[in-house]
């Protein structure tokens, strides 16, 4: 009934009509478009963060509302050598991990790209230490630098390689490089699984036409497989960042940032503060320094996402 | 310059012979075509001189020496993809010289090499350019370019114009065959297209499930094809072909159809009396008749293309082409005495299909 009054006013008939002008308007529509995405994130995503920012400039302790305080809890921040020492372990645990998984990564996605018997099985088969829950894998790995059962010390002591067992996680550097280890163990399948996508998109001719221009196996990879993977590498090498810079569950299963906070990464220190300890406030500090870390290597992917000048133009072929 | 002998090889993909013991020499300097419907091995059979697919058996020699073992770097050959394979994150200029590059080639001799090829194949203008800013017909002359910079012995094209539209396709058919009779260097084509084979072979080579049913000369297969297939597969509009059985009377030959129509063969036809054989016609050897016998043909089709007309009808109950140089306006249901030429017969055994006389 509605529609036949419109239809026969035509005042209303103008309106409406006007209505559907500002509805055609492309700004309009991809406002009108935006919003339920936009409000979700604003509601799940802004608000969570902008409370946590906010948390880092008062002295909000457990069961205490805090007041604005300033830089009190980030001047702190920069004379306490444990949080120093978070930010030196996180860096070196992020780029020494980065470069293993991406080095191990890429070599496995190699193999895997090459014709091999039961292909299907073997690379589902790589993605074993992905799909185990965090934790359960972290147990494991701490069972295996366990001081006294150590499967490791034991092989090798079978060996005759060592006479005393190794403290994989007693001493500081030990420690480091038996998390990172885990890490990289976690890490390489989504790398190699991602860089294997990648392989696969290369036309094979492409390598054929290499390998008639005169290109050996490695002149093949250098200048075909190299440039071609790229924009993907790109990509896959700023998530892997982000997931290693920010990881927790694994140290916090494996050593809870000891022995004496040599294994405490910026993410570990700001719970173990902020939950355990009670002070809030500056967990949440510390939180917000990982902050310009984030955005540093979010703006690398926003360079390496650019789609590079030789993939511009068209794309049928 | 070199010539390509390919002797009985085989291939075998797992358990499957796709290639039959083929048996071909390519000479020194000649365009060579090989033809033949999808999937007859005519790639496998390029990517084996290439040197890209192993050879089961058999063997494959480049100027006088056999390759079969030796890697394609080493062959001296150049490739030209279906889909051109041109690096994409390369520029034009260096797709071509990435093969000199490799090859320890001096700068100056690189830049002078690809601005020659460049100039050849018009590509100067899109040397700064990547390969996605090119249209299909400047991607494939950058193929060709990366091939002739190189200089080398044998060319090999794998359907280099299928992904282009027909216009291009004849342009480009004349570009190759100008650029082959410059440089005269050794060429084996595939194209499954007849008139690409027809119009720039030297030599056709016509395939059919890995066997090799005839080569020759393309005027010497379109005019005395070995056997039904390339009767068939050679010519377009294809050879009309007729099932009757051979009657002589008062000298002259004629193939009688299961329908009782009287096909004349000629007074050379070597057919014995009374046996099963195909009838083989081209549409354009059929012309229209002015008295004496005739064959009635009843017009289904009239297509005219221009340059000729192309006359679909019934003899009793076979279908028959014709095509005529003049204009007619035959309407369908028309009734049309025509005559085939008779030194343009061809007769076919009907059980193995090989060609009589
Ligand atoms: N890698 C392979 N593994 C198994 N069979 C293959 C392989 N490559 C080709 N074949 C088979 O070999 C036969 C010949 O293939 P080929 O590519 O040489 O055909 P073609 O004549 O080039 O056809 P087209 O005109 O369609 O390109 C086909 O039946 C194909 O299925
Ligand atoms: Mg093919």
């Amino acid at each position: 009934m509605a529609a036949t009054a419109t239809a026969l006013d035509p005042r209303s008939g103008a309106a409406l009509e006007k209505l559907g002008r500002w509805l055609d308007n492309r700004t309009v529509l991809s406002v009108l478009f935006m919003f339920p995405a936009a409000s979700i994130l604003l509601v799940f995503l802004t608000y969570p963060l902008a409370l946590g920012v906010w948390m880092g400039f008062t002295d909000v302790k457990i069961g205490r509302p805090g007041i604005f305080i300033g830089l009190e809890n980030y001047i702190s921040l920069f004379n306490d050598g444990v949080f120093l020492l978070s930010v030196f372990n996180t860096i070196v645990y992020t780029v020494v991990a980065t470069i293993f998984k991406f080095g191990l990564g890429l070599w496995l996605a190699l193999l895997l790209n090459h014709t091999i018997p039961f292909k299907a099985y073997v690379r589902a088969f790589v993605l074993l230490p992905y799909i185990i829950p965090t934790v359960l894998s972290a147990i494991a790995f701490w069972w295996i630098y366990d001081a006294q059962f150590s499967i490791i010390s034991w092989g090798l002591s079978q060996f005759g390689l060592i006479d005393r067992y190794i403290d994989f996680l007693g001493v500081p550097w030990n420690a480091r490089w038996s998390v990172i280890a885990a890490n990289v163990w976690r890490g390489i399948p989504f790398v190699a699984i991602c860089l294997l996508a990648g392989l696969q998109t290369i036309s094979p001719s492409l390598y054929e036409a290499a390998a008639l221009d005169g290109a050996n196996s490695w002149q093949r990879f250098r200048h075909v497989t190299v440039p071609m993977l790229m924009p993907i590498l790109a990509v896959v090498l700023t998530f892997s960042v982000l997931f290693t810079f920010t990881d927790f569950q694994l140290i916090y299963a494996i050593t809870r940032g000891g022995p004496l906070n040599a294994t405490h990464l910026m993410a570990t220190l700001a719970f173990q503060r902020a939950i355990p300890g009670g002070q809030l406030g500056e967990g949440a500090a510390i939180a917000t320094a990982m902050i310009p870390f984030l955005v540093g290597a979010t703006i690398f992917s926003y360079y390496g996402l650019q789609r590079r000048k030789w993939q511009q133009g068209s794309q049928d072929d | 310059m070199a010539s390509v002998d390919v002797r009985k090889v085989f291939k075998r993909f797992g358990s499957v012979e796709v290639v039959h013991g083929i048996d071909v020499t390519i000479e020194e300097g000649s365009f060579v075509v090989l033809l033949g419907p999808s999937g007859c091995g005519k790639s496998t059979l390029l990517r084996m001189i290439a040197g890209l697919e192993e050879i089961t058996s058999g063997e494959i020699a480049i100027g006088g020496k056999v390759v079969n073992n030796v890697p394609p770097k080493d062959r001296d050959i150049a490739m030209v993809f279906q889909n051109y394979a041109l690096y994409p994150h390369m520029k034009v200029y260096d797709n071509m010289a990435f093969g000199l590059k490799l090859r320890g080639a001096e700068k100056a001799t690189i830049d002078q090499k690809v601005r020659q090829a460049a100039t050849i194949l018009n590509l100067t203008e899109y040397l700064d350019r990547f390969p996605r800013q090119l249209s299909g017909g400047q991607r494939q002359r950058v193929a060709m370019g990366r091939a002739i910079v190189r200089d080398p012995q044998v060319f090999l094209f794998d359907e280099p114009l299928s992904n282009l539209d027909a216009k291009l396709r004849v342009q480009m058919r004349t570009e190759i065959r100008e650029l082959h009779q410059r440089l005269k260097s050794t060429s084996v084509y595939v194209t499954h297209d007849q008139i690409e084979a027809m119009t720039m072979a030297d030599k056709i080579v016509v395939m059919r499930d890995g066997h090799i049913e005839q080569s020759g000369a393309p005027l010497e297969v379109y005019d005395r094809p070995n056997n039904l297939f390339v009767a068939g597969f050679i010519g377009s509009p294809a050879m009309n072909l007729v099932e009757g059985t051979v009657k002589r009377a008062n000298g002259a030959t004629q193939v009688v159809t299961a329908d009782g129509v009287s096909l004349p063969a000629g007074a050379n036809a070597v057919a014995a009396e009374g046996s099963k054989v195909i009838y083989g016609i081209r549409p354009d050897h059929i012309a229209l008749a002015n008295g004496g016998a005739s064959l009635d043909v009843e017009v289904a089709v009239v297509e005219p293309t221009g340059a000729e007309t192309l006359v679909v009808g019934k003899l009793g109950k076979t279908d028959i082409q014709a095509a005529f140089r003049e204009r007619h306006a035959f309407k369908p249901g028309q009734r049309v005495p025509m005559t085939p030429m008779l030194d343009k017969v061809h007769l076919f055994d009907a059980g193995s299909g090989r060609r009589l006389g």
